[in-house]
């Protein structure tokens, strides 16, 4: 499953990011920083007019030698990450998408919390469960 | 359309045997390269034409090759992808726990990892070892990736391969990891960053350069990619560490190297190709930073072309990281070196510290006092350690101001005096003395004046300002804070107050990283260049503020000098400068020796001096250092060369000497014409001109300077200062030669022993001088005459050759100063032929000549010697040799009135003392001593003997037929001889062939009677008497 899942305020920010083994911690905030490039990249191609119809999910950002960075875009911006280790080879496209969903619905529940104030770290604990669910279960 | 079916029947076929695979000893191998039947085979000869087709492997491959070779480039590479896909799902199945047993042979270790190989069409040596079940999967995908990548750039889709070029080597990493295959250590590193690289240079190949840099969002991973690589390479050769690779790590990098194998012949001639860069990456340290900065640089600077600046930032970090590295290494070999490098950068920190007028006055003077204190310390301790010196950046030091050049034009002459006035600020709070200041100096043997073009920066006052502020320190001092204080416009109360920095985007600006890496950090950049010229200044004192320093420049060598750094010495601390900007230039010329030659002439510029010498000065202005005393000066004159020494002269002085010019006097003018040669070169052209009486010879002398290809000419013009003439008089048979010499000039000369010679040296010749005095003055204008008598015994002489030579001086010189004059003349024909007498007599019967009278003219014609001239015509007649004379009576002062004929032709006997006489009658016309007339003798030539003119030679008057043949004939000769003509007003006609008179040398006729005067009584019945007195 996934080794780190992050979110990003439309000003990329990062609102939450999580990796499974902890000390190349560091690493990963890397390798989603760098992906937001290509997010950004994807965003701006796709015309404004079709920025509606345009699919949430952004596939494959960019693969490296160990991982792959898949991205998705809320409409209002907000950016999921999620890095897979490139050694799971079982993971399918489908399954990453339904992880995307996933995280899409958990952090409508958490902006739906009143007590929550939009562009704040995510500290909910209902999200958190839903992102270890999708982490890789060795931890 | 039976192709479309047999195609599709193959087809069929692979599919059943792809479905297959399930069933236990399937092979893919086998799958790959199995064999179909001949007709397939035949099917493929057919369809790509050709008749002599190799015995094909027909299998999924061969369907591909089909497509290609059909041109269907989109089906074959879809062959190829199926392919792909089946075996990745076969690694992942077995990775999954499905063995298949096939797939052992790429379980087997890797040994080779040479990368891809996208240069050939097809690979056919891995096309064999898979063929053979001996391919690794990296072997296998190589070729299918070579074989793909050959199709897609078919495709014209480039951009394609380099996406599945990163996928495929992801995948390669992943797939080796999952089957479990042991790999060496680094060998998968290798192998990707050549891949990548071979992608990347495939790529290139096919593309322009505006694709390239349009398209570098596809390639810059591949670039990140073999960065990356390349670092973990270095990483793992301990090329990134503290004391470089040890010998494990050497014993890495040859296991590593050794996998690479030999370079493929495709490549082994293109200098960069991958293969060679890895070798040389991973050789040295250095090369390895070197080519690991290249490809982070060139990664970088894609990602921020295509806007990923974060990507660009990810892989600046890592070149941060490895700098970091640098940095502690630089450390680490400090600790090593006795903390040199630390030394140097406290100390420049401190310097920079000292300088920063933000500070406080005692910290300042505090670090600055460490400077000095290291600086003493090391100069006085470590004698041993004299090269190793600090070398720190000036900036933090000092600030140039100015440099100013006297002379202010900066182009002086070799070994003139340049001073350059440097004016700094020191920047420290306390004044420093230094050992020396000192600029090195580039020098260009250049022209002069080419430069002048380069030296803009020079203001014409010959000044150079330097910028305000160095970099360095505009950064540090130029914040520009103002404070703001915003009023509310209603009751003017205070609202805001602030601190505004006005010059925010100048220090906030971004710098780019390209160019800081030219000056990573300071110290180690700063290096002292090695100058063999050099200005210094010894133990200067630098006070807090402006100072100035005045430097004596080098100009020893003309050319043009640069300032290229200007390095300060503080003991063992030198503040250096690397680049004088600007460019600081100055020049030095050098300038030949000048000679000038100039005629001393006392009078008028255009006649020199009437002397036979006159005096040169010539002038010679050296204006080198050179040793004038082994230059030689010659000088040419006539067959002369002259060679002067000159004496050592310092420079710009003017060494002036005269030279006399001697010409000596041709000894016969008329015959100067002849220019003479000496050494294949025409050294005097020497030019007679006879002017008002003068003969002028105009003399060429040129001066050669050994430093000099041209020679300097002068013109030299000579009179010759006297006329000679010479003449023979005769006495009877006695001889006298007489020589006239004359002064022409305006100058007063002194003659001495003149003296006549012969110069056949004849014994029987003997000359006897007629002169009483040796001395003699001739004045200006005036005459000189000698007198010689010539005397022979025996046969008199037919010619004689004589020269005159006397010396000469002007009346008022020396002896010393006498100079010999010669005159050469040849005398022909001396001795006397003939004697003629005139002798008037009264008429008969008279006592006297009386004017009106007739008086009988005698005029005698004796031969006195016998014949000796040759030119003389002989006729014969009856055995008697006799030569013909034409005598004629002139009266050039018409005294005489001649009656009949004045002249007449006469027969001589060829006998000595043969005399013959002719009468004629003449009437004098005045009373008086009146002077004889003159009888001239010519030799008569009857031309060709005609017989008409044969005489009747009976040796007496001639006939008259002749007499009117000869009247014509004496008148016109008189006529062409200037003669005084008779009144006859004849013309002469020329008519057949002519008598010729010819006249006889001087000397050969004796006239006895020249000068004798007779007196002649004037008539007495004449009234009015005439007297004429001569």
């Amino acid at each position: 499953m996934a080794v780190c899942i992050a979110v990003i305020a439309k000003e990329n920010y990062p609102l939450y990011i999580r990796s499974v083994p902890t000390q190349g911690e560091l690493k990963f905030h890397y390798t989603v920083h760098t992906s937001l490039d290509v997010v950004e990249e994807k965003i701006s191609g796709v015309g404004k007019a079709l920025a509606d119809q345009r699919e949430l999910y952004l596939g494959l950002l960019y693969p490296t030698e160990d991982y792959k960075v898949y991205g998705y875009v809320t409409n209002s911006k907000v950016k999921f990450v999620i890095v897979v280790d490139s050694s799971n080879t079982s993971l399918r496209d489908n399954e990453i998408r339904s992880m995307f969903r996933k995280l899409h619905n958990s952090f409508t529940d958490v902006m739906c919390n009143p007590f929550y104030n939009p562009g704040d770290p995510i500290q909910s604990k209902a999200f958190d469960s839903i992102v270890s669910t999708m982490m890789v279960q060795a931890c | 359309m039976s192709f479309t079916r047999n195609l599709g029947r193959f087809e069929d076929d692979m599919r059943t045997l792809r479905e297959k695979r399930t069933e236990p000893g399937w092979s893919f191998c086998d799958y790959f390269m199995v064999q179909v039947c001949d007709w397939l085979r035949e099917l493929s000869i057919r369809a790509v034409g050709c008749s002599s087709a190799v015995h094909l492997c027909v299998d999924q491959e061969e369907l591909a090759f089909v497509f290609e070779m059909l041109q269907q480039f989109e089906d074959a590479l879809v062959q190829y992808d199926e392919l792909d896909a089946l075996f990745t799902q076969y690694v992942l199945n077995f990775g999954a726990g499905d063995g298949a047993n096939w797939l052992g042979s790429f379980c087997q270790p890797v040994r080779s990892w040479n990368g891809l190989l996208l240069r050939r069409p097809i690979d056919m040596e891995k096309r064999d070892l898979i063929q053979r079940g001996e391919a690794s999967l990296l072997d296998l995908r190589s070729y299918l990736f070579s074989r793909q990548c050959t199709l897609l750039i078919f495709l014209q889709r480039p951009w394609e391969v380099t996406a599945r070029a990163l996928e495929l080597l992801h995948n390669c990493v992943q797939e080796l990891q999952l089957l479990e295959v042991s790999v060496e250590s680094g060998a998968l590193d290798c192998w990707v960053f050549l891949s990548s690289l071979e992608v990347l240079h495939r790529i290139e190949g096919c593309c322009d350069r505006s694709q390239l840099e349009a398209n570098c969002s596809h390639t810059v991973g591949l670039w990140t990619y073999a960065t990356e690589k390349l670092r973990s390479l270095g990483d793992l050769c301990g090329l990134v560490s503290e004391n470089g690779p040890d010998s494990e790590d050497l014993n890495k990098t040859v296991d590593l190297l050794a996998g690479l194998g030999a370079e493929r012949p495709e490549t082994i001639n293109s200098p960069q190709s991958p293969y060679k860069k890895l070798k040389e990456a991973l050789s040295s340290v250095e090369a390895f930073e070197k080519h690991y900065l290249e490809l982070s640089h060139a990664a970088m600077e894609m990602y921020r072309v295509i806007g990923r600046l974060r990507s660009a930032r990810l892989v600046g970090k890592s070149l941060a990281e490895f700098y970091m590295w640098l940095l502690c290494f630089a450390c680490f070999l400090s600790c090593a070196c006795g903390f040199f490098d630390r030394v140097c950068r406290y100390l420049q920190t401190s310097a920079l510290l000292a300088s920063d007028t933000n500070l406080s006055d005692e910290e300042r003077r505090h670090f600055c006092q460490e400077i000095l204190t290291f600086a003493r310390q090391t100069a006085e301790g470590k004698g041993q350690q004299k090269d190793a010196r600090v070398a720190l950046s000036m900036s933090s030091f000092t600030r140039l101001q100015e440099l100013r050049f006297r002379p202010s034009s900066a182009l002086v002459h070799v070994s003139a005096a340049l001073q350059l006035e440097l004016r700094l600020c020191s920047l420290m709070p306390v004044p420093v003395t230094l050992e020396q200041i000192s600029a090195s100096i580039h020098f260009t043997q250049e022209q002069p004046g080419s430069t002048a073009q380069k030296r803009a920066a020079q203001n014409p006052d010959g000044t150079v300002t330097f910028p305000a502020a160095s970099p360095a320190s505009a950064s540090a001092s130029a914040l520009e804070l103002c404070e703001i204080l915003e009023h509310s416009p209603s009751d003017n109360a205070l609202s805001s107050a602030g601190v505004a920095c006005r010059n925010m985007h100048l220090l906030m600006r971004r710098h780019d990283s390209t160019a800081s890496l030219d000056t990573p950090n300071t110290a180690p950049a700063v290096a002292m260049e090695d100058a063999a010229q050099m200005l210094r200044a010894s133990d200067v004192t630098l006070l807090p503020g402006n100072n100035s320093i005045v430097f004596t420049a080098p100009s020893q060598k003309p050319g043009s000098y640069t300032l290229r750094q200007l390095c300060a010495t503080l003991g063992c601390v030198q503040f250096i400068l690397p680049h004088i900007y600007p460019v600081v230039q100055y020049e030095v010329y050098s300038q030949e020796p000048q000679l000038s030659i100039q005629p001393l002439t006392g009078h008028n510029t255009d006649s020199m001096p009437v002397l036979h010498s006159s005096t040169c000065s010539a002038r010679i202005l050296s204006s080198s250092a050179e040793l004038l005393a082994e230059s030689a000066l010659s000088i040419q004159s006539s067959e002369k060369v002259t060679s002067i020494s000159l004496p050592v002269t310092p420079p710009y002085h003017t060494l002036e000497f005269l030279l006399e010019v001697l010409c000596h006097i041709p000894s016969c003018p008329a015959r100067m014409e002849s220019e003479r040669l000496t050494n294949g070169q025409i050294s005097r052209r020497s030019r007679t001109r006879f002017n008002s009486g003068m003969t002028l010879i105009d003399q060429k002398v040129s001066v050669d300077c050994p430093w000099s290809i041209y020679s300097t000419l002068v013109s030299l013009t000579f009179h010759v200062p006297f006329t000679i003439k010479h003449s023979l008089l005769s006495a009877g048979r006695r001889k006298f030669i007489q020589v006239c010499l004359r002064n022409v000039s305006d100058t007063n000369f002194r003659l001495t022993n003149q003296t006549l010679t012969e110069n056949q040296h004849t014994p029987s010749l003997e000359l006897c001088s007629l002169n009483t005095r040796t001395h003699s003055l001739v004045f200006r204008q005036q005459c000189v005459f000698s007198v010689w008598e010539l005397r022979w015994s025996g046969v008199s002489p037919v010619s004689v050759h004589c020269e005159f030579s006397a010396a000469f001086a002007p009346a008022d010189a020396p002896d010393a100063a006498l100079k010999l004059y010669r005159y050469d003349f040849t005398l022909e024909r001396v001795s006397t032929l003939y004697s003629v007498r005139a002798e008037i007599r009264p008429a008969v019967g008279e006592q006297q000549c009386c004017t009106g009278s007739l008086c009988r003219l005698e005029v005698s014609l004796t031969r006195l010697s016998e014949a000796s001239d040759s030119d003389e015509e002989y006729s014969e007649t009856d055995g008697l040799r006799s030569s013909r004379l034409l005598y004629e009576v002139i009266d050039n002062s018409s005294n005489w009135a001649v009656c009949g004929k004045s002249s007449g032709v006469v027969s001589m006997p060829v006998a000595a003392m043969a005399t013959h006489k002719v009468h004629m009658e003449v009437m004098p016309l005045f009373a008086g001593h009146l002077l004889v007339p003159s009888i001239r003798v010519f030799k008569y030539q009857p031309r060709l003997a005609s017989p008409v003119i044969q005489p009747d030679t009976d040796s007496c008057l001639e006939n008259d037929s002749l007499s009117l043949e000869d009247q014509a004939e004496t008148a016109s000769l008189r006529s062409r001889g200037s003669v005084q003509s008779l009144g006859s007003g004849e013309s002469a006609q020329p008519r057949g062939p002519m008598p010729k008179r010819q006249a006889f040398g001087p000397g050969q006729v004796f006239s006895g009677t020249q000068g004798q005067q007779v007196l002649v009584l004037p008539a007495a019945d004449h009234h009015l008497m005439e007297v004429n007195v001569t």
